[in-house]
């Protein structure tokens, strides 16, 4: 089955991955911005992080038959720095026409601090100034409910903000209704120990339906898997839902969500 | 959805799985026991078995409560309390 990745770190992968990613069914696949494991010292580095998400990984991507998209910004945890922060929202729109891009993200809370909303929400304006669609992280563990609550009280706070273009990332089982009852789009990742497995994956799809509902590997540096949505699909297959409801989650809901985005160009498989 | 969602046939599939997990739980609470010092006086430990009583419940959503056993609770006034203007 064909399918896309709406959450993938493929900078921090190998080309080996792309090309199982490619026999797997994987066609497209889209990389926020994300925190390399360490904290940027400067502008000129997130400069060269944008020109490697729109320029190399589209290309690495290209070579087995994957389209690449990608997202900016400047993530949670290195918003701490709110100087540099700032310096990086200004420029940001250097990169926001290149072909390929869909938007602000992945912005978000890590620890629910002062500063992480601030830039958060400078965020938010840039996106509204630029009309980009929005990707959020949301924290782990025991800070997801709270900075969830949070999040989604900010982004009901600004009535610029089209809820059906911003999709909520990393939902789990306490946070994903209050996501979707508002309106938002809620991506689930599948992702060892700390977020969501492929069969709880399925137990939410069939609990709250699968409308604004997508599913990411959020494959990355840490210990991931990238290939956890062909998982997804045989969990999915070995409860008897029918291809056709597979294909609405990994397929059908990511392309209708990323095409109110003017950089999606996205050409489907014959 | 499910062709055969029936309970007897999720039991069946499932069972062996709860079995081995039910084991990893029991076996890591015996190795803490067994190691030098008192788990039990570790709010964590508590968080513990409160999280094991959560799923005797009959509630079905006890995911959702095991999740919420393990979280802040939401700070409806965290402007406030952080100075963001609303």
């Amino acid at each position: 089955m064909y399918y896309l990745d709406p959450h993938i770190h493929m900078v921090s992968r190998t080309t080996d991955d792309y090309e199982t990613l490619a026999k797997m069914g994987c066609v497209a696949m889209s990389e926020p911005a994300f925190w390399a494991g360490y904290d940027r010292g400067s502008v000129d580095g997130f400069r060269d992080y944008f020109e490697q998400l729109t320029s190399f990984e589209p290309r690495r991507a290209a070579d087995f038959n994957i389209q690449h998209f990608t997202w900016l910004c400047i993530n949670a945890k290195e918003a701490e720095n709110v100087s540099l922060s700032r310096d990086v929202i200004a420029m940001i729109p250097e990169f926001l026409g290149r072909p390929g891009v869909l938007g602000i993200g992945e912005i978000g809370l890590n620890k629910n601090t002062r500063n992480e909303a601030t830039v958060f929400l400078e965020h938010l304006d840039l996106a509204m100034k630029t009309n980009e669609q929005i990707l959020i992280h949301t924290p782990h563990l025991e800070d997801k409910f709270q900075g969830t609550r949070m999040i989604l009280d900010m982004l009901t706070d600004d009535r610029r903000i089209d809820r059906s273009r911003v999709l909520v990332d990393h939902v789990e089982e306490h946070t994903i209704r209050h996501v979707l009852d508002q309106g938002f789009w809620a991506g689930m990742t599948l992702y060892p120990v700390s977020k969501c497995t492929p069969a709880r994956a399925v137990d939410m799809i069939e609990t709250v339906g699968p409308e604004r509902l997508l599913v990411n590997s959020a494959g990355d540096w840490g210990p991931s898997k990238p290939t956890a949505v062909p998982d997804l699909i045989l969990e999915m297959r070995r409860r008897g839902h029918s291809e056709a409801a597979i294909r609405r989650v990994v397929y059908d809901n990511p392309v209708k969500f990323f095409s109110q985005s003017r950089g999606f160009n996205f050409t489907p498989p014959e | 959805m499910s062709d055969d969602p029936s309970s007897q046939a999720i039991l069946d599939r499932e069972f062996l799985p709860i079995r081995a997990k039910i084991l990893e739980i029991a076996a890591s609470l015996d190795r803490a026991e067994r190691a030098t010092g008192d788990p039990t006086a570790d709010p964590r430990w508590q968080q513990l078995e409160t999280g094991i009583n959560l799923l005797l419940q009959k509630s079905g959503d006890r995911a959702e409560h095991v999740q919420m056993l393990f979280s802040q609770p939401y700070e409806a006034q965290w402007r406030e309390t952080l100075k963001i203007k609303s």
